[in-house]
């Protein structure tokens, strides 16, 4: 499976691919904010995008709206610390599958992956 | 300050060193700084708007900010590594950005992406009219500060409603 990961942090992408490479995921691309993620998704052609929220240029809650915009079905989990009730409502909204609040364990990540991904191949 | 605002920060230091790198923290008696130097060698910057307005420093030795360095990101890395900063900068961010989800009142706030200054007796300028509380921070892989200057903007009365209550009758 094709995954991308949309952080301005690389020790968070590192943590995140380390969490995939645990579950088998090794084809990933990385990008450090929503519109160099935009730039590289029509190559990537990613099946699942885990994005955060707070980023320079182009934020996460911008670049679901703009992906969301010509790919309704790719599934998109946002990885972030906005931890508040509205924030989250905003974002599943916007488009967003799932949504994962930092700090979390490589436990939880992987739950969320594996529940998004279940829950649309039930959908599918 | 609210020491409302002090909580937060306390219970999100104990998460995220927890959750992220299984290192337990012990919180010492907070206390009012004045002196504008930041109180270690390596700072983690936050800015906040909106409802709260003023920064947040998450101050470390060099030594102890390698060894957290290291237990978060798994590699052994110098202060002049650019990974050092960035892994400063996410420990920062997850603590600023937990905290500000436990602010009591629903308040509207945005926290700016981290900066990271690596250098002795380096200066952090603040509001001078927002005091700075200090939050010792123990743990395994050393001492640590979080130096909050953050003031609730959304309780402040306005220019208006300040001079109404003060007019004379």
């Amino acid at each position: 499976m094709k995954i991308m990961l949309i952080d301005d942090s690389k020790t968070m992408r590192n943590i995140q691919r380390s969490v995939l490479a645990q579950l088998g995921h090794t084809t990933i691309e990385e990008a450090c904010d929503g519109q160099d993620a935009l730039s590289k998704v029509g190559a990537f052609q990613p099946e699942l995008i885990l994005v955060d929220w707070n980023m320079p240029n182009m934020n996460g809650l911008e670049f679901v709206k703009a992906f969301r915009q010509s790919n309704k079905t790719t599934p998109l989990i946002m990885v972030t610390t906005e931890s508040e009730k509205a924030r989250v409502i905003e974002a599943i909204k916007a488009g967003v599958n799932n949504y994962v609040i930092k700090p979390f364990t490589p436990d939880l990540l992987s739950q969320r992956i594996n529940e998004t991904l279940s829950r649309l191949a039930k959908a599918a | 300050m609210d020491p409302a605002f002090i909580t937060p920060f306390i219970a999100s230091i104990q998460n995220v060193f927890t959750t992220m790198m299984q290192l337990p923290v012990t919180i010492g008696d907070p206390r009012i700084k004045a002196e504008p130097a930041t109180t270690f060698d390596v700072s983690g910057i936050i800015g906040m708007s909106g409802d709260v307005v003023g920064s947040v420093v998450l101050s470390f030795p060099i030594s102890t900010a390698q060894r957290l360095v290291a237990l978060f990101t798994g590699t052994e890395m110098k202060h002049d590594n650019p990974d050092f900063a960035d892994a400063i900068g996410e420990l920062t961010n997850m603590i600023s950005g937990n905290a500000k989800g436990m602010f009591a009142g629903k308040k509207k706030v945005t926290i700016s992406c981290p900066s990271v200054v690596v250098g002795q007796n380096h200066t952090v300028q603040r509001p001078r009219d927002i005091p700075c509380i200090v939050i010792p921070c123990s743990t395994d892989c050393g001492d640590l500060v979080i130096e909050i200057a953050i003031q609730d903007r959304s309780a402040a009365p306005t220019a208006a409603t300040a001079a109404g209550a003060a007019a004379p009758q």
